[in-house]
């Protein structure tokens, strides 16, 4: 290859590591919080990519974070794309020219299991040791020229989270950018039994005629096919039938004679990874009780730990109320601000009105929630970054066996909370595909963060502000409520599922703890602002082309006559324009609930996104309101407080608010959800049943709530 | 791997039977083989050192301690791990 060539190409580098060995904050550090975050082709493996910066090389470093893996040997998608990305498997991903293997250092030993798995694949690999300062805690000194030599690659002890270490990576990266030497020598860290060998050997030299151009690969590649009975199912047209049939019957001449073929590699791995640990670890003082481990006593504790986590979901709802009512109030108060300061600056007429009414109150009426969905995934982040994510899976496991469901399946249900899509994407930790499956199905019942704006307006508008016992507020209360019955509806249905459609036995949880860590401030607010941009964005291209289309349908046709007739009779237009004529086809289903033609125009307006509930409302009754003399923004709660039956009932009774949030609580009513699904699922069959199933038990008990709370009298 | 742990007096006890704090060596996995592997390369191997660190609150999973780390796993797999402990 020539040199000059390669000058210009950049030089690419693959970062990869367990769960938890702290590649994502090494990552942040030498990309400088400036990645570019992607998708893997034809599946929703999150691909994380950046330049490092703080290079004197002209030659740019792309850096390429891999998800974190256990294993060579994968057992989920997201462990699968780190092997096809290493095993060069990837069409979209060329080979790499480096790999950093993130090593935690206070956890070396199950660490150097994954890392000689990366090194004898042999790319040029240099091992990254992270949380050196851990280790160093807890009683740990490590000899990092013993392991270097050991390994037989450069090693860089660094503390990610400091930046300690990093300089010396970044001029070691400096030099490699103009290295040009030639590639290591493949190296093996298993010594492996003689028969298990010998077939090894046998099948490497097949690889090596049958894929010459992985050559170099071969026998890590062998060893990996032999011991495991995944890769050859799920790579079924990467590999030719002759390595099949060789693999099958190598494993039976194995078993024939005694050997595990699938503890062999392993158990010989081990060992020499148990081997250079300990030869290179000095323990300084005898390992005693770490800060984790007295912060586990307490958070997993038989009652404190339930405490605890009934406190931190409490306090984490109860602030969405209280935290982030100042800054709603203010982005509130803009809104409204604009919107006067537009209809008073323009001439009145249809595109004062649509400018006004349509696009300033209708998105503007999403993005006052912003604050609480900051909030939300604020938590949400602090509870990942810390480790407590995986206590919650931990603590909640029992109860999501009972529905036959994992503790993992608790962390994509919890994500959930903020938004369906990074829940669907969050079940790709999920090993059983049946588990995953229902998983997906449940995860868009847990209240996500839109439908936060409709319950929030409607608890104002339809929940008394009392207070229960003197500290709970009735408001609050109904919106934990509404959460609870959406993790209820989730749980139910996962049982459901478990026993009918989807009935398999359950596959074993193996869950990491990992030591508690202090988040970087900076990431956690990266995290949120990341997270809530895709709501905002939503906000400025989905619910303002709806808003636009839905003041079209509000606004015409036109009543007949005189165009001040509108304003005369603004229910009257409203009655007769598209939208109200779509209302009152499908009132006949709502009349059953309680709602009249107005809410099913809201209804049918946020069947693509819930938020726009919300907006829907205040173009609704804006636009009716305009002449009543009302400020063009009226409070939105308000407004529907006063909103009347024909024969004077209010419409918006607490009985109708409940209802009205149970039919939300279950309705599917997202279609980012039902693409991100089709996507995951990878067929239409599973998004077009969420679809039914959920909008039908949205309906069903909708419809028992509100005839059960007529019946019981209340209204 | 079976041969190299040295015979006992003591019985080989599932792992889900211990009481917390309770430290033994894994002398058998009776996981049937298709669902060994990720324990297997998480490090829980014939000869390996465990301590039972704790129950969930609920009675279940289990929490243990494995080459320096903590992992946990059910009382459904926990059972079928038997472990020799040290006296």
């Amino acid at each position: 290859m020539a040199i000059a060539s390669k000058a210009a190409s950049p030089l690419r580098v693959v970062l990869t590591g367990n769960p938890n060995c702290g590649k994502t904050t090494l990552f942040n550090s030498l990309t400088g919080l400036r990645a570019r975050v992607g998708n893997y082709a034809g599946v929703t493996v999150e691909r994380k990519e950046g330049t490092i910066l703080g290079l004197t090389s002209q030659r740019p470093v792309r850096l390429l974070d891999l998800p974190g893996t256990y294993s060579l040997s994968p057992q989920s998608p997201d462990e699968q794309i780190a092997r096809d990305v290493l095993f060069v498997q990837l069409p979209e991903v060329p080979e790499p020219d480096l790999v950093l293997v993130v090593v935690d250092a206070s956890n070396l030993q199950r660490n150097l299991y994954y890392a000689t798995q990366v090194i004898e694949l042999g790319h040029p690999t240099w091992v990254v040791l992270n949380m050196v300062d851990v280790a160093r805690e807890n009683g740990l000194e490590l000899n990092v020229p013993s392991l270097s030599a050991a390994l037989g690659i450069p090693v860089f002890p660094i503390v990610a989270s400091t930046g300690e270490g990093l300089p010396a990576l970044r001029t070691a990266l400096d030099h490699e950018t103009h290295r040009a030497g030639p590639l290591p020598e493949p190296r093996s860290f298993t010594e492996l039994t003689e028969s298990f060998g010998k077939e090894a050997e046998s099948i490497e030299s097949l690889l090596e005629t049958e894929l010459p151009e992985r050559k170099r690969l071969a026998m890590a590649e062998a060893v990996l096919l032999l011991s495991d009975d995944r890769v050859l199912n799920t790579h079924a047209g990467k590999y030719p039938e002759t390595i099949a049939f060789a693999i099958a019957a190598a494993r039976n001449r194995l078993e024939a004679a005694g050997v595990d073929w699938r503890s062999a590699a392993i158990e010989a791995r081990y060992a020499r990874a148990a081997a250079i640990q300990m030869a290179v670890t000095t323990e300084t003082s005898p390992p005693g009780e770490t800060l984790s481990d007295r912060l586990d006593r307490v958070l997993t504790h038989r009652v404190w730990g339930l405490l605890i986590f009934v406190l931190i979901m409490g306090l984490m709802f109860q602030s969405l109320f209280t935290f982030a009512e100042l800054p709603k109030s203010w982005l509130e108060a803009g809104v409204n601000a604009l919107s006067s300061w537009v209809e008073s600056s323009l001439p009145p007429g249809d595109f004062t009105s649509l400018l006004s009414s349509g696009i300033i109150q209708g998105v503007g009426s999403v993005i006052t929630f912003l604050p609480q969905i900051c909030f939300l995934f604020l938590f949400l982040s602090v509870l990942e970054d810390t480790g407590y994510m995986a206590r919650a899976a931990f603590l909640m496991d029992r109860l999501m066996s009972r529905v036959g469901l994992h503790g993992k399946s608790f962390i994509p249900m919890l994500s959930s909370f903020a938004c369906a899509i990074p829940g669907l994407m969050a079940t790709r930790t999920i090993d059983s595909p049946k588990d995953r499956l229902v998983t997906m199905l449940i995860a868009p019942l847990m209240s996500c963060s839109a439908r936060l704006p409709v319950y929030t307006v409607l608890i104002a508008a339809c929940i008394p502000t009392r207070r229960l016992f003197g500290i709970f507020g009735l408001p609050g209360l109904t919106l934990l409520g509404m959460y609870l019955l959406g993790i209820a509806g989730a749980l139910g249905m996962a049982w459901v599922f478990k026993r009918t459609l989807l009935r398999g036995e359950p596959s074993p949880m193996i869950l990491e703890l990992p030591p508690y860590k202090r988040p970087s401030l900076l990431v956690l607010f990266r995290h949120m602002w990341e997270r809530s941009r895709l709501f905002l964005r939503r906000a400025g291209t989905v619910i303002l082309a709806i808003n636009i289309l839905l003041w079209f349908l509000v606004s015409y046709p036109k009543i007949s006559g005189s165009p001040a007739a509108e304003t005369d009779r603004p229910t009257d237009q409203m009655r007769q324009s598209f939208a109200g004529r779509a209302g009152r086809f499908i009132e006949p289903v709502l009349i059953p609930l309680g709602f009249d033609w107005k809410i099913g125009i809201g209804i049918i307006a946020s069947f693509a996104a819930r938020e726009v509930f919300v907006s829907t409302l205040s173009v609704v009754y804006n636009v009716e309101n305009e002449k009543a003399g009302s400020p063009s923004v009226a409070n939105l709660a308000n407004t529907l407080k006063a909103e009347k039956w024909p024969d004077g009932r209010p419409v918006y009774t607490p009985l109708t608010g409940i209802t009205l949030m149970v039919f939300y609580v279950f309705a599917l009513q997202c279609v980012s959800t039902v693409v991100v699904m089709r996507r995951e699922s990878n067929s239409w069959k599973w998004p077009l049943f969420q679809l039914a199933y959920m909008t039908g038990l949205a309906w069903v008990l909708a419809f028992l709530t509100y005839q059960l709370g007529r019946a019981c009298g209340w209204n | 791997m079976k041969s190299t742990v040295p015979e006992s007096v003591t019985p080989p006890r599932p792992l889900s039977s211990l009481t917390p704090g309770t430290r033994g060596v894994v002398v058998e996995i009776r996981i049937p083989a298709e669902h060994r592997s990720r324990l297997l390369e998480m490090g829980v191997l014939v000869g390996t050192p465990i301590e039972l660190v704790r129950f969930a609150p609920l009675g279940d999973p289990v929490e243990i301690k494995v080459r320096g780390y903590h992992l946990s796993l059910r009382k459904h797999e926990a059972d079928l791990v038997l472990l020799r402990v040290n006296s």
